[in-house]
Formats: C-alpha cells, sequence, structure tokens
C-alpha cells in the first residue's frame, strides 16, 4: 500500500492492462486525487448542485450516504460486506447508508468477483475511502467552527467538537467538505479496530427484504421495453460448427419471429460465444419450441471422440507414469525403497457443472451505436470487453450493468451469454435477453476439470518418509490459448498441490499432460477439490497403514509450528505476497483441533457410525471441517452433523462467513456424493436436475456448525470457497470410520452409497 | 386466444396459446418476475406459486389447465410481513435468493395446511426444492420459528 501516493493514474492503468492482474489496484486509491464532496458537472441539476457523487462512496445534504458497491453479489453478502468496511471508517449510520451497484469501469479497479477476494482486496482500501472522507468532515467541522481539526471526531453520521460537545450532522458539513483538498491518503488515521461499529458483527444483508418479497432483480429478470425473448441452441459437441440449418418449422410455431445464427468464435474461445443457432420470440416458452423444431446439420469437430470412459483410463495410465516434476525435495525414490511400508493410491474426480439456480441470462440494447446489457456477471468489466468485442463496438459505447447473480461459482466469470444477447440485439434493432435453459447449462458449461492422481507415501519407523503425488487434468488454459498447453498452469497447480504442507523430508510433486475436449473453467474453490481429496484421504490412509488414530497422525503429519517452505516450488499464492499470506502450521492445526473438539471426535460411537476429518488451506483462509455418519446397511448414508472451523483472518461480516462455510459444504456435498459430468460421443449426457442431482434438504446434513476461530490479528483471508475442498474427504474419511471401506473417486455414488 | 387469469387479486386477460406454461405467463407477459425459472420439468422448485393456495409447479402448468386464483411470492402479503417472509430474515436465509421465491411458497403451502409440521413433515413438503447455495439448515429453522415449532 506504500506506493499509493506515488503511482500515477495513468501508470495505475497501464500497470492493470500490462499484467492482467489486481495486484496493482490495491496500490492505488483514486479517491486520492478526487474530492469525495466536490460537486461535478455534469450532475443532474435534479438532484441539486450539493450532492457530491465520487467513486466509492457520496453525501447528500441530507445526510444520505450512499457507497458503490463494486463486486458482484451472488449470495455471498458482498454489496453488504464491502460497503460495511467503508461506512465503518465513515462512521457512517448503517440506517442512512443506501448502497448503489457499479457498472463495469475499470476507474473501480477490479471488479472480478471470484477467487475469494472481494474482501481481501478491499478491506484496507475501502477502510482509506471511508476514512479520508470522515477525515474531511471532521476538517469541514473544524473550519466552520474555527478549532483545530484534531478536537472534532466523526461519530455515528455527526462531527463531535469533543472539548464542547458541539456537533453538526455529515449532511449539515456537504457544501464546507466539498472546498477542501483531499488528505493524503496515507496521512489519515484508521480506526483503532477496538472502536469498530460494524467489521466483525454480524450485519444482515442489504437485498433480503427484496429477496423474500420477489422485488429482487437478477440478471433474467430484467425487462426493457419492447423486448424479445432467445434462446441459441448450441453444438452438442464442444467446438462443433453448424453446416447448414433450416428454420422453416421453427418459424411456423406461434410466437417466434425470427431465426438467426450466432456466429462461432474462433480458438481460443475466452469468453466469446461458441457459435448456434438463435431462436427469437415474444415469449421465453415459444422461443424453447421453436428451437425442438430447428433443423441443423453440424459440423462436430475432432472433439466428437470425447468419452469419459476411456478418458478416464489414460489419464489413470497418465497419472500412475512419470510425469513432469513441479516440486522436489529430497529424495523421494531411495525414500520409497527404505521403507517399511508403502501406500499407494488412485483416486479420480469427474467434471461437474455449476449448475446456478439462475441459468446463465443477459439482456442487451444496440442502438444507435451504443450497447447496454445487463447481466448475471461476476465482472461487468469483462463482459463490457466480451460484448464490445462480439459486435465490433468500442468499449467506450458499451455499459455493461450488473444484476443479482442467480448463484454464480466461477460459471458467470464468462461472460458468453450476454455477448449472444448482443449480437441478437444488433440484429434485431431492439432488446433481446437470451435465456439459457437448465439443459444449456449443463451440456454447455465451462466445466470443471476432470482429475485423475497417483499417490505413493512411505512410512518408516512410523513416521512418513516420502510422498510422490501426481496430478494429471485437463486445464483451464485450453480455454485460453490456441494450443492446449496440456499440462496444468502454474495457479491450477498451487491449488492444494503445490503447497502440500506436511512435514516430510522426500517429496516429489509431478503434473502430466492432459488434453481438453470441452471449456474447462474454474468451480468454486477448483483444482483444490480434488487435490484435498486425495491428500486427505492418503493422510487416512497412512494413519491405519500405521496403526495410528487418525487425527493424532495428521497432526504430526502436518508438523512442528512454521511457515511451510515452498521454494522449492513456482508457487502461486493467491495473488498475494507470501510474506503477508504464508501458509502457517499451527493455524493449520488449529482449525483441524477445533473441528475436531467441537465434533466430539474421539467419543465412543454407535455401529456404523463415524467421523472423518480433512483440513485444507485455500484462498488463504485454513477450513477444517468434521462430517458425522451414519451408514445403512443399504449404503444409505446419514449425515446428523457437520463441524467446520474456520480461520480467515481478519472477518467482516461473521455471519455470511458462517453462511458461506454452510453452502461451500452443502456445495461440497453434492460433488462427493451426488453429481458427475460425463461425455459420450463428445456429447455431455446429463441434462437437468434429474440426472445430475444435487443435495435436497432432506439429505443434506441436519445441522451445521460453524466455528469461526479468531484470528483477527492476520489480513483477511477469502471465504466463498475455502470451505468446499474439505467436505468430501471428511465424508469419505467418515464412511471408512464407519464401515472399513476406502472411498478413492467421486462421487460416492460409484462406491454403492449415497446420502 | 385470450386466456382469463386472476393473479395476487388482479384479473388478466393474457393472449397466448393455452398450453404455454404459467411460469412464462407470469414472467414474460404479466411482467411479474419473482417466480423464478429453473429447471422447467418441475425437478427444482424455483418456480412455484399457489394456485387456490396450494402449492404448484408453474412451470410445467400449462395457463390453460390453471382453475383458481394464482398467488405469487409478490401477492403473499401486503407488505412483505408473512411470518415466512419475517422469519427468513430473522434467521439470515438467504444467500443468492435467487430459489427463495420457491421456498417461501412451499412452506407457506405446508403451513397453511401443517400449521405445526415436524421435521420430517419439513423434509418431505421441502424435497422439491433446490437451494444450490446450501441454505437448507436455516430454511428448516425459519419455518420452524414461523410455525413457532421448537428448534
Amino acid at each position: 500500500m506504500n506506493a499509493i501516493e506515488n503511482v500515477s493514474r495513468r501508470t495505475f492503468l497501464k500497470g492493470v492492462a500490462a499484467t492482467g492482474t489486481f495486484a496493482l489496484a490495491l496500490q492505488l486509491d483514486p479517491l486520492a486525487r478526487l474530492n469525495p464532496f466536490a460537486p461535478v458537472a455534469q450532475a443532474p441539476a435534479a438532484v441539486g448542485p450539493t450532492l457530491s457523487p465520487n467513486l466509492f462512496v457520496s453525501i447528500d445534504t441530507a445526510g444520505t450516504v450512499t457507497i458503490i458497491a463494486h463486486r458482484s453479489e451472488m449470495g455471498q453478502g458482498v454489496r453488504t460486506s464491502v460497503p460495511m468496511i467503508l461506512a465503518d471508517e465513515l462512521e457512517a449510520d448503517w440506517s442512512r447508508v443506501k448502497i448503489a451497484q457499479a457498472v463495469g469501469d475499470k476507474k473501480y479497479g477490479n471488479q472480478y468477483t471470484d477467487g475469494s477476494r472481494s474482501i481481501r482486496h478491499n478491506y484496507d482500501r475501502m477502510r482509506q475511502f471511508g476514512a479520508v472522507a470522515r477525515t474531511m468532515l471532521e476538517q469541514a467541522a473544524a473550519k466552520k467552527w474555527g478549532v483545530y481539526s484534531a478536537e472534532c471526531k466523526g461519530q455515528n453520521h455527526r462531527v463531535v467538537h469533543v472539548p464542547t460537545g458541539r456537533s453538526f450532522g455529515y449532511g449539515e458539513l456537504v457544501e464546507t467538505t466539498a472546498t477542501l483538498p483531499v488528505p493524503d491518503v496515507m496521512a489519515v488515521a484508521l480506526k483503532d479496530p477496538k472502536d469498530f461499529r460494524y467489521i466483525g458483527k454480524p450485519m444482515t444483508s442489504v437485498d433480503f427484504p427484496d429477496m423474500v418479497t420477489g422485488k429482487a432483480t437478477y440478471g433474467i429478470d430484467v425487462r426493457l421495453p419492447g423486448m424479445k425473448y432467445a434462446v441459441v441452441e448450441h453444438c452438442p459437441v464442444t467446438y462443433g460448427k453448424v453446416k447448414s440449418f433450416d428454420p422453416s418449422e421453427a418459424l411456423k410455431v406461434p410466437g417466434v419471429e425470427k431465426v438467426v445464427e450466432i456466429p462461432q468464435t474462433q480458438p481460443p474461445i475466452v469468453f466469446n460465444t461458441l457459435g448456434g443457432i438463435a431462436v427469437i420470440a415474444t415469449n421465453t416458452w415459444s422461443a424453447e419450441q421453436g428451437r425442438k423444431k430447428l433443423k441443423i446439420d453440424w459440423d462436430y469437430g475432432p472433439n466428437v471422440v470425447y468419452d469419459s470412459a476411456t478418458f478416464r483410463r489414460d489419464l489413470e495410465q497418465a497419472a500412475r507414469a512419470d510425469a513432469k516434476i513441479v516440486r522436489e525435495e529430497g529424495d523421494v525414490k531411495a525414500a520409497l525403497a527404505a521403507a517399511d511400508k508403502v501406500v499407494e493410491a488412485t483416486f479420480y474426480v469427474p467434471h461437474f457443472a455449476h449448475a446456478t439456480m439462475e441459468p446463465p441470462a443477459a439482456i442487451a440494447h444496440v442502438k444507435d451505436g451504443k450497447c447496454e446489457v445487463w447481466s448475471s456477471c461476476q465482472d461487468p468489466q469483462a463482459a463490457r470487453a466480451t460484448v464490445a468485442g462480439a459486435i465490433g463496438m468500442d468499449e467506450a459505447n458499451v455499459t455493461s450493468n450488473v444484476a443479482l447473480l442467480g448463484g454464480a461459482f466461477g460459471r458467470k466469470s464468462k461472460p458468453d451469454f450476454a455477448a449472444e444477447a448482443a449480437i441478437l440485439s444488433r440484429q434485431l434493432g431492439v432488446p433481446v435477453r437470451v435465456t439459457w435453459t437448465r439443459e444449456d447449462d449443463i451440456q454447455h458449461a465451462y466445466y470443471h476439470t476432470v482429475t485423475a492422481q497417483y499417490i505413493k507415501a512411505g512410512l518408516k519407523d512410523g513416521k512418513v518418509t516420502a510422498w510422490q503425488h501426481r496430478s494429471v487434468f485437463p486445464t483451464i488454459w485450453s480455454t485460453f490459448e490456441k494450443d492446449d498447453p496440456g499440462y496444468g498452469n502454474k495457479i491450477e497447480l498451487s491449488l492444494g498441490f503445490l503447497d502440500l504442507p506436511y512435514a516430510i523430508p522426500n517429496i516429489c510433486l509431478e503434473n502430466g499432460q492432459a488434453k481438453s475436449h470441452v471449456r474447462i473453467g474454474w468451480l468454486r474453490s477448483v483444482n483444490n477439490i480434488p487435490h484435498a481429496f486425495a491428500q486427505n484421504t492418503m493422510a487416512n490412509m497412512l494413519a491405519v497403514a500405521a496403526k495410528r488414530d487418525p487425527y493424532e497422525f495428521l497432526l504430526e503429519l502436518i508438523g512442528p509450528d512454521r511457515v511451510v517452505d515452498l521454494s522449492t516450488a513456482d508457487y502461486w499464492n493467491y495473488d498475494q505476497t507470501y510474506d503477508e499470506y504464508p501458509i502457517m502450521t499451527e493455524r493449520l492445526k488449529r482449525v483441524l483441533r477445533v473441528a475436531a473438539e467441537q465434533s466430539g471426535y474421539g467419543q465412543k460411537l454407535g455401529p456404523r457410525e463415524g467421523i472423518g476429518l480433512a483440513v485444507h488451506r485455500s484462498f488463504t483462509t485454513y477450513v477444517a471441517t468434521a462430517v458425522k455418519v451414519k451408514v445403512g446397511n443399504d449404503g444409505k448414508v446419514a449425515i446428523p452433523r457437520v463441524d467446520v472451523a474456520v480461520d480467515a483472518g481478519r472477518v467482516v461480516n461473521p455471519d455470511r462467513v458462517k453462511s458461506q462455510m454452510e453452502g461451500a459444504s452443502i456445495y461440497g456435498l453434492t460433488a462427493a456424493a451426488f453429481s458427475e459430468i460425463t461425455a459420450e460421443k463428445g456429447r455431455i449426457k446429463q441434462s437437468n436436475f434429474n440426472d445430475y442431482p444435487m443435495a435436497r434438504m432432506g439429505n443434506s446434513p441436519r445441522e451445521i456448525r460453524v466455528h469461526i476461530v479468531d484470528a483477527n490479528e492476520f489480513p483477511p483471508g477469502g471465504v466463498g470457497e475455502p470451505g468446499t475442498p474439505p467436505l468430501a474427504p471428511a465424508l469419505t474419511n467418515a464412511i471408512f470410520a464407519a464401515t472399513g471401506k476406502r472411498i478413492l473417486e467421486l462421487p460416492i455414488t460409484k462406491s454403492q452409497l449415497s446420502v | 386466444m385470450a386466456v382469463s387469469l386472476s393473479v395476487n387479486g388482479k384479473s388478466y386477460s393474457v393472449d397466448v396459446p393455452p398450453q404455454v406454461p404459467l411460469l412464462w405467463v407470469l414472467r414474460d407477459v404479466v411482467g411479474l418476475t419473482g417466480t423464478k425459472f429453473g429447471c422447467g420439468m418441475a425437478l427444482c422448485g424455483a418456480c412455484t406459486v399457489h394456485v387456490n393456495g396450494v402449492a404448484q409447479r408453474s412451470c410445467v402448468l400449462p395457463v390453460g389447465a390453471v382453475k383458481g386464483p394464482v398467488t405469487t411470492i409478490e401477492g403473499l402479503s401486503a407488505s412483505g410481513n408473512h411470518p415466512l417472509q419475517k422469519a427468513w430474515i430473522a434467521a439470515n436465509v438467504p444467500q443468492c435468493g435467487y430459489c427463495q421465491s420457491g421456498q417461501i411458497m412451499q412452506a407457506a403451502s405446508l403451513l397453511a395446511r401443517n400449521p405445526k409440521p415436524s421435521d420430517a413433515d419439513i423434509d418431505a413438503a421441502m424435497a422439491g426444492n433446490i437451494c444450490r447455495c446450501g441454505t437448507y439448515t436455516r430454511i428448516r429453522a425459519a419455518i420452524k420459528d414461523a410455525a413457532g415449532v421448537k428448534s
């Protein structure tokens, strides 16, 4: 944060464009050059001359504070939690705060709402915005009273002159504040955390009243006068092309008005349109009926060979052969040769689809050389750029609005559906909404990759002395690079693989090659899901082989308190420096202890009951999960309780941390026990919730207890994703404890078990 | 052909073929978007509305087959003060919120017939409603809270 006053805005923007990352966004606080209270020339006259918009906060003369939410709300509570930080430093009365959603614009810095980073990357920044605004209000009050500003203190929406007790409401200070220079952000005092008004206390989300009354507007809900409704038929095989099509029968369906081809994007696909045939109608249902009547001749292309059963065999074979070494310490081969016992296993985790309850949807209106789009997008800047590219328009002429997201989980990072809406609106000259059906969503996702892993570990004198781990999976970068790189990217390898936190003297981590046949994307916690599953399962298998209690054994495997030395790996630390967010084994062990103790681990259980544990650090946050199961003789697994212990560093909104851990546990449970995406002849076999089932109320844990470990001395960590990875191994370790049945592949339905 | 419809106490005459599902009439023609599309096959419950006070999946209900007044989430209470809506906020149930219209309508239908449901009653009644965010434990708690049943 030291570079704030030195980095010019120009340098900042150039930096972001050059690196494609958000690291520099942290370095600059645009407020440093903008008076948040200065009237702007283009402010609409109707709202009065004293309204003072700025980038993130404005205050009107009535004292209403408006805070800009620049991140996308998809259930994590970000429209509440990020503004809370600013409001706290501003000493604003939350009941007088309004939240306004930002459009996609680089001026806000990074708006990419994924990677569990909204709080991590905005905590310091929002505090500074709030503190600068509060300081200016204090200075304005001092000026009006003719006293030292050090004697003036912002308190709950008023500035109080401490020696005399007189005060001004914030609204009364707006006009004077507008005349003041903006103080140097580094010279502004932040609040002492003990004085936090909102940070660290549960806050109900600003969107709840609308959500429970049907007023909340999601991307699929935005309505514009004269709008048309479209659905798009995509090739059943990824990257297949339209050879020819006959729209005549579709056009006979009442309500259908037009059939339009959407061009296919040349690889790499990135976020651009898959291509296909769009049917446009007066309502969504008619469009869908018309689509069923389309006659399309496809060129399926090379991915027609994709068959999950064959692919699995190839992937597992690759996992058992020598591959590219990506982290090596000691001499694994020698240690394995010298071991008393060797344990080995091959693990398999299939493709998953995000299956957001709101399928992808967007509405666009192209008119007079401009385009306005509303979508459920995790990054309105990416939507803006993608739409601009799709219709050959300058980005400056595209306005990218963010509606509420009905779930996202990484799918809505990819605004291909917004580009489809824009292409159709340009062609028709009216607003067009594109709605993906559930079948479209399941069959044309940016899938979670499919992973085979092999681990071979050696025990000597009861200690793990060797750990060889290979991970093989189609890479996300096949979606982004012209030629499929085959090997995992540094980022994917860092997700629970390179960062193995165990104290083992001989380690060899390897990555094999795999080809992609579908669009591979990221899904809640990404490669951490397979990696945490394999690691935690092998730790449990080694404990059993060593005839030790798995909990005690795992604590010992994590080893002495230390910062995990990753100097032998090319490690990506979730875009944080390792100095600021090191992997600390005491934090890993602490959450494991809390989860174990809270779950009642070690107490006597009934027949076919078991508690399984798993611990994993991802997105800089430490999570341990304890799953209690009772397994019927018919293979039916009941989950009476899940305990989750989380160390996310400094916590802003504890209720939303809890709800994310609850939700991530259910999300992890669906991956572990319910769903799998498979391909046959290049086509995805699953299509809706009947064959891609989800956890439901009756088969979810009866109780999920979340234990937030007090870690306020550490900077904030990610929250949205890190609850997911430990669920699957905790569940399968519990099933092993209850029955002795070892599970090495997901979902557990393939092992004649069901939840 | 016009179809007559009563939604939230208001009469509508909509010019659509009778086989169009109620969901799309509500969303695309009447303009009430609180009722959500999730699957189109009565598999997820996001589209749940009341017909004659009973929960129905509007995505598979042809508008021509609707016999009786329809209530959507927008009409469940005058000012968002149905006991379930209050309980939902008190328990901080929603995450993304998208499925919650259907969840609340389903739960309201349950409580109308069974004011003091057991856990098993709740599981059975709510089995058709998916929440991908995983708010199930809070939904169950909120239903019990609204019903005055001990958790």
